[in-house]
């Protein structure tokens, strides 16, 4: 580090003021390497952002040509024709079932993490470690659960054990998107609720809950979003159904896009593979059109909290 | 009232937690008792015969998920790097979203992609592979098919790189400006500042995200049963087809031939459990150390 600075001679030794200041040296050594490093990291958040283009892309070009408004509005017709608007509102159904049972859990599970347990709590850590567990468990682990717990009593395959599934699934996202959002709810909303002596539970469902429901909201649209692309969860334990049929009946076998697409892909009809392409960009756009909607909301209610 | 409720609403998540083992292991007893922990590392599948053990599935999904992390690990840290301290703050805002959406789109599209768009890549890729880096016994003979381990090792760091990539960019972010100031204002340059502060600072924060990384790779299913090929076989060259746990479930449960070949599904399925439980405690533990040092620095300044 303790190169001397080498000073630019011009003609006959002398110094030339106006030689241009360029670093030499050590010292352009060290810069060049920082270039370098900055050029990596560059090349690999493009590498990246590539990825994505590619994966896009390559649904988007083999699934465009079956998307059409029948794609979404008819039923199949054997095993290459019409739409799937039967597996998307099977996919509507088990999601929403699930959603209906994980998502007040997991708000109720985030209001006790934030504001009725305290800081040093230990039944609160142990809540916690169980819902990173659960965050943690496989989502091919969570069906096999299902499998065990719903499935092998019911002696049949339902949307309903799907549900059940997904509910898993969705349950430590949402308390976890809950506790982050609940935490930025300033703490003079608490404090100035509690100086007009009202109850803690009023205080959590008339000024808390209110002012964090964007937040929260956000992280029910997240979790929905994730459910209903999860494929393993559905293989288990609701793979058995009619093709055809438009069904309300969640406790039988009800059709789903993941499993239409994993049925889909290996049968040695090209109609079939096409469909299966459809059905594939018609679950990914809304998945991250899901996403993306989420994300401005969430940007917008955080700017709004922090005013 | 309330309290009880919230209180109830976070015990289920511990009880669940609790049943997904019993259930597991209830399920899994006839292999349990069948084949002991001789499971663990007997290499024969055969279902047919009655004889199941999960060696060359563990074997393939830990080299199908150590594939993912050694490509994913440096290229999420530089990214981290990239987003938090290079880039200009529009592009950020576009670049991390980006990023992170390569963890929202569902693992069927994955699988169904890879099978479809990567595996003929790989295929043109592995001669090349072979040639530069044959003397390695993991780069062998190319296969014919580009069904393959290294398949599913590609199709994984794409699916693990948005994780390791955005929780490092967060984690650089809380690094504090005065620590990067000072360095600059003694001459450092950037890359200077990245291997003398940055990563210095948040290297055990990084070793939870890449953790975090490790458990999503080792329990995917469904995008690896699509391009690993299922086969039960241990080879030293990552071209050739393999197995995985999760994959094996995915691939072969409906189609179980008895109780046993059943049994041994959740028995597979209770290792993924323990794997799985045992990374989210080791990232909590290493995280959890990262916060005291983050308080305690953070206390000082």
């Amino acid at each position: 580090m303790s190169a001397t600075p080498e000073l630019v001679l011009g003609e006959g030794g002398l110094f030339d003021p106006t030689a241009p200041l360029t670093p030499s040296g050590n010292l352009r050594r060290r810069m060049v390497l920082a270039r370098i490093v900055r050029v990596i990291a560059t090349a690999a958040a493009l590498f990246a952002v590539v990825m994505l283009v590619i994966v896009v892309y390559g649904v988007l070009a083999r699934g465009i040509s079956s998307l059409r408004l029948s794609f979404v509005v008819q039923t199949p017709q054997g095993l290459a024709g019409g739409g799937i608007f039967n597996y998307l509102l099977g996919t509507v159904e088990v999601v929403a079932a699930g959603a209906v049972i994980a998502l007040p859990l997991g708000i109720l599970t985030g209001l006790y993490l934030t504001e009725f347990a305290g800081p040093r709590s230990r039944v609160a850590g142990i809540i916690k470690l169980a819902l990173d567990m659960m965050q943690g468990l496989p989502t091919i682990v969570v069906g096999l659960f299902i499998y065990g717990l719903i499935v092998i009593p019911q002696h049949t395959q339902s949307g309903f054990a799907a549900s059940i599934a997904l509910a898993i699934v969705m349950l430590p996202l949402m308390a976890r998107a809950s506790q982050e959002v609940l935490l930025l709810v300033p703490n003079n909303l608490r404090e100035a609720a509690d100086a007009l002596g009202v109850n803690r539970w009023r205080t959590v469902l008339t000024v808390i809950l209110p002012s964090a429901l964007g937040g929260i909201a956000t992280g029910a649209i997240l979790a929905i979003a994730r459910a209903a692309g999860e494929t393993a969860p559905v293989l288990i334990c609701d793979s058995i159904y009619n093709p055809n049929a438009t069904t309300f009946d969640i406790f039988h076998g009800v059709p789903t896009v993941p499993m239409l697409i994993y049925t889909s892909v290996e049968l040695p009809i090209p109609e079939a593979v096409a469909r299966a392409w459809g059905a594939a960009l018609v679950l990914m756009v809304m998945i991250l059109i899901a996403n993306i909607g989420a994300r401005i909301w969430l940007a917008r209610s955080r700017a709004k909290m922090g005013q | 009232m309330l309290f009880a409720l919230c209180a109830l609403a976070g015990l289920v998540a511990v009880l669940t937690l609790v049943d997904v083992v019993l259930q597991l292991v209830n399920n899994a007893t006839p292999a349990i008792s069948r084949f002991g922990l001789g499971f663990l590392w007997h290499t024969t599948w055969k279902p047919g015969f009655n004889i199941e053990g999960a060696g060359a599935l563990i074997y393939g999904t830990a080299v199908s998920s150590l594939l993912a992390l050694v490509l994913a690990t440096p290229l999420g840290i530089a990214i981290g790097l990239y987003l938090s301290m290079m880039a200009p703050p529009r592009v950020r805002a576009t670049v991390g979203p980006l990023v992170e959406m390569l963890a929202a789109v569902p693992s069927i599209i994955y699988g169904f992609w890879g099978l479809v768009v990567l595996v003929p890549f790989v295929l043109k890729l592995e001669p090349g592979l072979h040639d530069a880096l044959g003397f390695i016994p993991l780069f062998g003979p190319p296969s014919t098919i580009g069904i393959s381990v290294l398949s599913a090792g590609i199709v994984l760091t794409v699916m693990i790189l948005p994780i390791i990539s955005a929780l490092s960019r967060d984690l650089f972010l809380t690094v504090p400006g005065e620590l990067k100031d000072g360095a600059a204002a003694l001459g450092a340059t950037q890359w200077e500042i990245i291997r003398g502060i940055v990563l210095p600072s948040t290297a055990s924060g990084v070793g939870a995200a890449v953790v975090l990384g490790l458990g999503r790779a080792l329990g995917e299913a469904i995008a690896v049963s699509f391009v690993i090929g299922d086969v039960n076989a241990i080879h030293a060259s990552v071209v050739q087809p393999g197995s995985t746990l999760a994959e094996r479930i995915a691939n072969q449960f409906q189609g179980a031939l008895n109780n046993l070949h059943l049994a041994a599904m959740f028995y597979c399925g209770l290792i993924l459990v323990v794997i799985g439980m045992v990374t989210s405690i080791a990232a909590r533990s290493i995280a959890s150390r990262f916060d005291v040092n983050r308080t305690l620095g953070g206390g000082v300044l």
